[in-house]
């Protein structure tokens, strides 16, 4: 497995700070910390070719993680709930020392593992029209015949994205 | 498999199943390292996919999810997170 030089992970870490904060959100301010996941988001992106959460075991294929490549789908409501994601990486403005003191529980269950699995965008649009997209990890709303490319607002690729319904 | 011994005070069976990557694992590591006790460890990340169900299995003995870290005390008690104060109870109650 590759060594990451710190030189390499300093320059991933304010790449990736530089782009949370231009994005509204936070990256954990325990410098050191948050060094050591980045490498660990590194070492995963070179083991596995996507960045698993360092936090969480692969199901062994980038579908079955979808929902667990950092920024995971939980981070948000981790971060509403707990002030914090599950990992800490990101944290929430009024984070308090308690609050990343420990674990917290472990949002993600098997079943919404599994739905992660299901291929979202093979749905076809049944009731005609435009189809409604979303973005798992920050609620991004488009309307257009696909996802896009990329998030516009967070970044995520387009197999984070979900049909939208109102029902 | 690749379980890891870790020399210390013998207090009773500590097991710890974690990821190589994960910083709450890390920091469970070094408490139990401060505490100076005799524990196993294992890495569940860097298993083959036929020892990841092994473990999987041994697990779910144990707790309904599988998360990490979760440490098995003298096969009774689970303490499924770094939960530090909960961990040193524990152990300094066996006499760590």
């Amino acid at each position: 497995m590759r060594q990451f030089t710190v030189e390499e992970i300093r320059q991933y870490y304010e790449d990736l700070k530089a782009k949370t904060e231009k994005s509204g959100y936070r990256l954990n301010p325990d410098e050191e910390y948050t060094l050591g996941i980045v490498e660990s988001l590194l070492t995963n992106e070179e083991r596995y070719g996507y960045q698993l959460c360092p936090c969480r075991l692969t199901s062994g294929s980038r579908q079955a993680d979808l929902d667990i490549i950092c920024p995971c789908d939980y981070r948000d409501l981790d971060l509403a709930e707990y002030g914090r994601c599950y990992c800490a990486l990101y944290v929430s403005k009024d984070v308090t020392l308690e609050q990343l003191s420990g674990s917290i529980p472990e949002r993600r269950n098997k079943k919404q593992q599994q739905e992660s699995e299901k291929p979202q965008q093979e749905a076809q649009n049944a009731e005609g029209g435009i189809p409604v997209w979303r973005c798992r990890v920050c609620g991004y709303l488009c309307a257009r015949p696909n996802p896009p490319e990329v998030c516009p607002i967070c970044g995520a690729s387009k197999d984070r994205f979900e049909r939208f319904s109102l029902k | 498999m690749e379980i890891r011994e870790v020399e210390g005070k013998d207090i009773g069976s500590i097991m710890l199943y974690a990821l190589s990557t994960c910083p709450w694992c890390k920091k469970t590591k070094a408490l139990l390292n401060s505490l100076n006790v005799k524990y196993s460890y294992v890495d569940v990340d860097l298993l083959s996919k036929d020892e990841e169900m092994e473990i999987e299995e041994e697990l779910s003995h144990w707790t309904t999810q599988m998360a990490f870290p979760t440490l098995i005390i003298n096969n009774e008690t689970v303490i499924v997170g770094f939960r530090e104060q909960d961990i040193r109870r524990t152990l300094e109650s066996m006499g760590a």
